[in-house]
């Protein structure tokens, strides 16, 4: 096993008295992307503030490629790259003296600094804006530019700190293009993110917090493993016949009824069998139902089957899930 | 565990070689260049900065000076050297409103993250507010040569006005940097620093003579920086004791970078 590229041994960040990082551990390997997963407020930011040497650590330790983030910063400014949540680029420059002063900023070379900004407009698809004020730029390319910033020196480890909240899907599938490039050539990342799809699809490593603290860390797979692969949702006419399907949907999987009183939602391991067993225990039932359908687990899921309450997410419109006949729904508090 | 292959870690982009003290001069000089190009390249805060004291020359010129005795000075040639110490000292708001936008946007968050010299933004920042200041001084003394202000020393003690003024804005703008990154949105530094500007400016002998105010107010007019400025500049430009008066100024400016600089440099460093 090589040295990790980032080493977080029980770190604490308190802010008065609120306490946002509560004692995480993990390692990150060489060239792959861990995942940080949580809903807003987790403590996702607050880590990837401490580990880019913005915010310091009140106890426990961290470094990358062995440089400590809080005795030798400018060591890890040095070989670090960060794109924010915020898009941090200057909007009245253009996107070429924006990653130029980046450049200069970072101490390269002037010649070295023009052709640097230029390839990377290029790979980024902002050549033909290049020269155009990011005041001017969409919302995606204004992200592209962002990460192009953050790479305008090479850095071996990059932090990318939710970098497709608010992109499209296609702005989000052109980053993740260039995400998974970056990693083959060699370079680390560690990536905030509220998607599980984003965790799943990018990630080697996921580590799930909620409160600051670890609730789970594995591979994509074994999260999944975890939580149950899909979830079967179905929609009674009305709450009596509601209970009853949760009734005789609970011996296949554990069931929950959604704040609504009419949804039933079951989470399986496996799709194909499951969704046969319910429509023929519904069937078997006499119920039927509005509508039924099959999905992926949310990041709300996830949550919800690890910490037994539901990701507080600001954006969550979804409605609080009471969880009645919640069988067998442990309190995993696994620290990785 | 997944890919730990033996692919090598990639060696980040080599940089220049350079003392500390060079790259954070060079820092420095990348902010401020960035600060003037969104200056020329969104006008909208220099035409701010040239309206309002141009509205003052014209207010106080033609409609309260009449009514202002200032004994053995023409009004117009006593106005001018407060506002120009207006000028600098309203627009040294811009370097906190600046810094604040900075904040808010996540770029200071940035450049936090990059082995830069701790005190660029801010050095940078008040650098560039120093080259606005001069563009609005330079038009300043022609509005104010179109309303009758005339320099009564020389032309080298004009050019000394200006470094005064200069320099006390640059101070200024030291102040201001701490209420930026103190309140973190530009509209907050606004109304932070409105209290602090009326204050200095307006409870000075900028625009009246301090004589006809009561005991305490007069008091602390006859002893605060703007003031001293303002004596200065209007040594500097209508004559009498100078040496004194622009030392004193330059103790002053000295003096509040002295206390200033160090404060926002250290806000900078913890401000999340």
């Amino acid at each position: 096993m090589t040295e990790p590229a980032i080493r977080v041994e029980g770190l604490v960040k308190r802010f008065g008295d609120v306490v946002a990082v509560d004692g995480i551990s993990f390692d990150v390997p060489p060239a792959t992307i861990l995942g940080l997963l949580g809903p807003n407020g987790a403590g996702k930011t607050t880590t990837v503030r401490v580990l880019t040497t913005i915010l310091r650590p009140d106890e426990g330790r961290a470094t990358v490629l062995g440089h400590d983030v809080a005795t030798e910063p400018d060591e890890v400014r040095a070989i670090i790259g960060l794109a924010g949540q915020y898009a941090a680029v200057d909007d009245n420059l253009t996107g070429r003296e924006n990653l130029r002063m980046i450049g200069r900023l970072t101490h390269q070379p002037r010649a070295v600094v023009a052709e640097r900004a230029g390839e990377l407009l290029e790979r980024f698809g902002l050549a033909d804006a290049a020269d155009r004020p990011v005041r001017t730029y969409s919302g995606g390319m204004r992200r592209r530019l962002d990460l192009s910033a953050a790479l305008v020196h090479r850095p071996p480890v990059l932090f990318l700190d939710e970098p497709t909240t608010g992109l499209d899907p296609r702005g989000r599938s052109d980053l993740w293009a260039v995400i998974s490039e970056l990693v083959s050539d060699g370079t680390t990342v560690l990536l905030t993110t509220q998607y599980l799809e984003e965790a799943e699809r990018l990630a080697d490593d996921v580590v799930v917090i909620d409160g600051g603290r670890i609730i789970a860390h594995g591979t994509p797979h074994d999260l999944k493993a975890k939580v149950g692969a899909t979830i079967v949702e179905v929609r009674l006419a009305d709450a009596a016949n509601a209970q009853r399907a949760a009734t005789v949907l609970a011996p296949i999987g554990p069931t929950e009824v959604a704040a609504d009183g009419r949804t039933v939602r079951l989470t399986v391991p496996d799709a194909g069998r499951a969704v046969l067993d319910a429509v023929r225990a519904l069937d078997g039932a006499g119920l039927v139902p509005e509508w039924l359908t099959v999905r992926e687990p949310t990041l709300d899921d996830v949550f919800l089957q690890l910490t037994g309450h539901r990701a507080e997410t600001p954006a969550d419109t979804d409605d609080a899930a009471v969880p009645q006949l919640a069988a067998a729904r442990s309190r995993k508090r696994g620290a990785a | 565990m997944t890919a730990t292959t033996a692919t090598p870690i990639p060696v980040p982009a080599p940089v220049e070689h350079r003392s500390k003290i060079a790259w954070a001069v060079s820092d420095a000089l990348t902010i401020a260049q960035r600060n003037l190009i969104a200056l020329f390249r969104v006008p909208t805060t220099l035409v701010f900065s040239t309206v309002q004291p141009v509205i003052f020359v014209l207010l106080f010129r033609y409609v309260f000076g009449g009514a202002i005795n200032t004994p053995g000075v023409r009004y117009v040639d006593f106005l001018m050297a407060g506002i120009f110490v207006q000028t600098v000292t309203f627009g040294s708001v811009n370097t906190g409103v600046g810094l604040a936008e900075d904040l808010s946007k996540g770029l200071i968050e940035r450049f936090r993250s990059l082995a830069m010299a701790r005190s660029a933004v801010l050095a940078g920042r008040t650098l560039a507010d120093s080259a606005r200041n001069l563009l609005v001084i330079v038009l300043m003394l022609l509005v104010g040569f179109g309303v009758g202000f005339r320099v009564h020393t020389n032309p080298f003690a004009l050019v000394a006005a200006i470094g005064v003024m200069l320099f006390f804005g640059f101070a200024m703008s030291w102040v201001m940097a701490n209420v930026g990154l103190g309140t973190g949105s530009a509209e907050a530094a606004q109304a932070a620093a409105f209290p602090v500007m009326a204050i200095l400016v307006f409870a000075s002998n900028a625009f009246v003579p301090t004589t006809n105010m009561p005991g305490p107010l007069r008091a602390y007019a006859d002893h605060q920086p703007v003031t001293a400025a303002v004596n200065a500049v209007r040594a500097l430009t209508i004559g009498g004791p100078t040496a004194g008066r622009v030392l004193a100024t330059l103790a002053w400016s000295f003096g509040i970078v002295a206390v200033f600089a160090p404060l926002a440099v250290r806000r900078y460093r913890r401000t999340a």
